[in-house]
């Protein structure tokens, strides 16, 4: 088949989604397009079930949370087409107070654990998500701490005092 | 001439078939030569302990012939690895049902006081949640470490009084961590 | 079969179930079991021998990596890193330090891309020795494992003459290496060449044609393909199904492309096959070790960090006399040196799978986010759906065989 290279994909993209994708970047050369909540599900499927494209393995699903912007939080896909050795990279920026997506978990069970992380750390809602739980931090925590605003230390800890660290 | 110098006995009265000393002295040659360890193993340290088992480092030698994981069985509470707020009531419970006399190292610094790990998620020392007898600092410790924090609970063990699991002082030490005696 | 969900309660899942005979026991499985190497933790519903369902959890070893992370300067990640998949650290680290020289546009000298490359086999070789040497245990044969540990305390030797340390190595900085291997160092990997593979065959004759091993292993938790890629497995457990993806073939970094390797590809994805993978995969280490050793001869000595004094330090002796090392080590060391403000994902292929570090930068001194995209953590997923139906004692030899390593696991 032929070699499918960032161009050809992005006329891919391109002609099957119009202006829904967007933000094509290519840092390293490894093509990074944005798109909407959505529109995701869609292009995704797009992504694996194309015959020329054959996105097929789901790399890994992660967030990123950027205070300062209006959509602050981004959820991020990699997807790996194994037959063409491509990656491609995809990401939706989502409202910071009420994050939620439709869940991937349809179309790769990886996903499952993948987006479980992600809420836990950020608390991104996947709709249709069989069982979103959190899965590393203990059950009861009531704040997700990956977003920029939690500290790196327990709050709480009594026996560290500051004089002796210099603050 | 071999080189191998048997262990020093306790002080004692010698005589014509019998050595006479102290109960506890017997009690602690016994006690510290068996000690039976249960390896908590966590994370890296746990690799260094299986390194420690091996071939090269033996620890079976010092009288850890049976590791057990069965906390009933076991003597000292060999802590390896970082502890997370997560894991910090099980630990409490496998430390509740192990049978008196009990001992605990901390191997490693996370063990010991939360390592290089001071974050929301990791507890700062175990510590925190039961007490401890020895702390063998090193991430991961080397596996001469660890056969050194064992030798020191050793000496520990062999000097301590039978009576001291009875002993008000060890019962107030309990308390302070939440530990009761018929759990 | 009657309808099983958890209910959670804490830390604790309680299987609500509308079970009318009420004769499934539930069977906690962790988190401290010596059949789990490491802390996770699996509920499992059982009738008699055989697993009914089961539920896993996970994250009792959670160390925020990631938010770490975001507060320490890019040198100061490596020693991070190596706490993820501890048993074979120097991937870890070496796959740390590709990702920075990738966002920083740094290029690496032949020489030192052939040390890493002797590094990092010998990590996947330490690291699959272990899997294979407690695959071995777990089914009750001990003195497989005594032997082959043996070897790994020779590859420790190896790493401590290198750089210091046994287990979690910080080896290389992000450039090169902080010094060159002496030739006691070359010697001993020259020597363990030698003497590992007759090691190996004696450790396979033990296991590849015993009656009582194939019995407990051929057949056990057979993957097909399609499955395993929709879960996003990769490593030894999915060339075992017989998908032959590997990074460092697919994307070669560290001049992989110029070794003469082959990845070996298992049948029906079970148990036995993902141990013969990885018996085969140390040989092909072996193989490419003894291929750098050859390469590293042929380059001009002494080479050992790229000529980027910007984010390498330099060596001590110029720090102190000369007025542009000492502005250098300055900037270095707090963080001055000004980074691209973009991100870059870069994998290299871990003991267990594709390990990803997928890294934003804004241009500081740290990260400003770092994701570790965790092979451990995406294999283990499986584990749950797949034992159901499972005699007990398979799902036991099950989990052995997917060499899930706490660290990695939680992060």
């Amino acid at each position: 088949m032929t070699k499918l290279n960032n161009e050809t994909l992005i006329g891919y993209l391109k002609q099957a989604f119009e202006s829904d994708v967007n933000g094509v970047e290519e840092p390293f050369g490894l093509l990074s397009i944005t798109t909407s909540k959505e529109k995701i599900l869609e292009v995704l499927a797009f992504l694996k079930t194309n015959k020329d494209l054959q996105f097929i393995y789901l790399t890994d699903i992660t967030a990123v949370h950027y205070p300062e912007q209006a959509l602050s939080i981004a959820v991020v896909y990699h997807v790996h087409s194994l037959v063409h050795n491509v990656r491609i990279r995809v990401k939706v920026f989502l409202d910071g107070t009420k994050p939620e997506i439709p869940s991937a978990t349809s179309l790769w069970n990886g996903a499952n654990w993948m987006e479980r992380e992600t809420y836990d750390f950020f608390g991104v809602i996947f709709q249709g998500h069989p069982d979103l739980r959190r899965i590393l931090n203990v059950d009861e925590m009531e704040v997700f701490p990956m977003r920029k605003e939690y500290p790196l230390e327990d709050p709480n800890r009594v026996d560290k005092k500051d004089f002796f660290f210099g603050r | 001439m071999s080189d191998i110098k048997l262990a020093p006995p306790p002080p004692g009265v010698t005589g014509s078939g019998f050595f006479a000393t102290t109960l506890d002295k017997a009690v602690g040659l016994a006690r510290a030569n068996s000690l039976w360890p249960l390896p908590f193993a966590t994370s890296c340290c746990g690799i260094e302990f299986m390194a420690t088992m091996g071939a090269t480092y033996d620890l079976a030698r010092f009288g850890a012939e049976r590791p057990s994981f069965s906390p009933r069985q076991s003597d000292m509470l060999l802590v390896m690895g970082t502890i997370a707020k997560k894991m910090g009531p099980v630990l409490k419970q496998v430390y509740i049902q192990m049978a008196e006399p009990r001992w605990v190292i901390a191997v490693g610094a996370c063990a010991s006081s939360g390592g290089i790990f001071d974050t929301y998620s990791v507890l700062q020392g175990i510590d925190e949640v039961i007490p401890v007898d020895v702390y063998v600092p090193g991430c991961p410790p080397r596996p001469e470490a660890i056969l050194d924090g064992v030798m020191r609970l050793q000496d520990i063990v062999r000097n301590e009084s039978v009576r001291r699991r009875e002993t008000e002082e060890y019962k107030a030490l309990l308390e302070s961590y939440g530990i009761h005696k018929n759990d | 079969m009657s309808e099983l969900r958890p209910k959670i309660t804490t830390n604790h899942l309680v299987f609500e179930d509308n079970d009318p005979q009420d004769d499934l026991v539930t069977l906690n499985l962790g988190p401290t079991h010596p059949a789990t190497h490491g802390v996770f933790q699996n509920v499992l519903q059982v009738d008699g021998e055989r697993i009914v369902s089961g539920v896993s959890t996970i994250g009792y070893i959670h160390r925020a990596f990631e938010k770490i992370a975001e507060h320490r300067p890019y040198y100061q990640i490596t020693p991070l890193t190596d706490r993820l998949n501890y048993c074979s650290s120097p991937i870890n680290n070496m796959g740390w330090h590709m990702t920075v020289e990738k966002l920083l546009g740094i290029e690496i000298p032949k020489r030192v891309q052939y040390m890493r490359v002797i590094i990092m086999e010998l990590a996947r070789i330490a690291d699959h020795i272990i899997c294979n040497g407690i695959l071995g245990v777990d089914t009750g044969a001990f003195s497989g494992f005594l032997y082959v540990m043996q070897e790994r305390e020779f590859i420790y030797e190896i790493f401590e003459e290198i750089c210091g340390a046994r287990l979690t190595t910080n080896i290389g900085r992000i450039g090169g290496f902080e010094r060159d291997f002496n030739e006691i160092a070359f010697s001993k990997i020259r020597q363990f060449v030698k003497r590992y593979p007759p090691v190996l065959t004696e450790f396979e004759e033990l296991f590849n044609r015993n009656r009582i091993f194939i019995d407990r292993t051929s057949g056990v938790a057979a993957v097909d393909p399609e499955t395993a890629l929709s879960y996003s497995w990769s490593g030894p457990l999915l060339r075992a199904t017989g998908i032959d993806y590997d990074v460092r073939a697919n994307e070669p970094y560290s001049s992989y492309d110029e070794f003469d390797f082959d990845i070996p590809v298992g049948e029906n994805g079970d148990v036995y096959d993902r141990y013969m993978v990885r018996n085969e995969e140390m040989r092909q280490s072996i193989r490419i070790i003894e291929q750098a050793l050859d390469k590293i001869e042929k380059e001009p000595k002494g080479i050992f960090h790229a000529d980027v004094p910007e984010f390498y330090l330099p060596p001590k002796e110029q720090v102190y006399n000369n007025m542009e090392a000492l502005i250098y080590h300055f900037k270095i060391v707090m963080g001055e040196i000004d980074t691209p403000k973009t991100e870059v994902y870069h994998a290299v292929e871990g003991a267990n799978g594709e390990l990803g570090f997928y890294l934003i930068s804004d241009g500081g001194r740290s990260p400003y986010r770092l994701h570790f995209r965790r092979p451990s953590f995406i294999n283990y997923q499986m584990y749950a759906p797949m034992s159901s139906g499972m005699l007990l004692s398979d799902a036991i030899i099950n989990m052995s065989s997917l060499n899930v390593i706490a660290g990695e696991l939680d992060a």
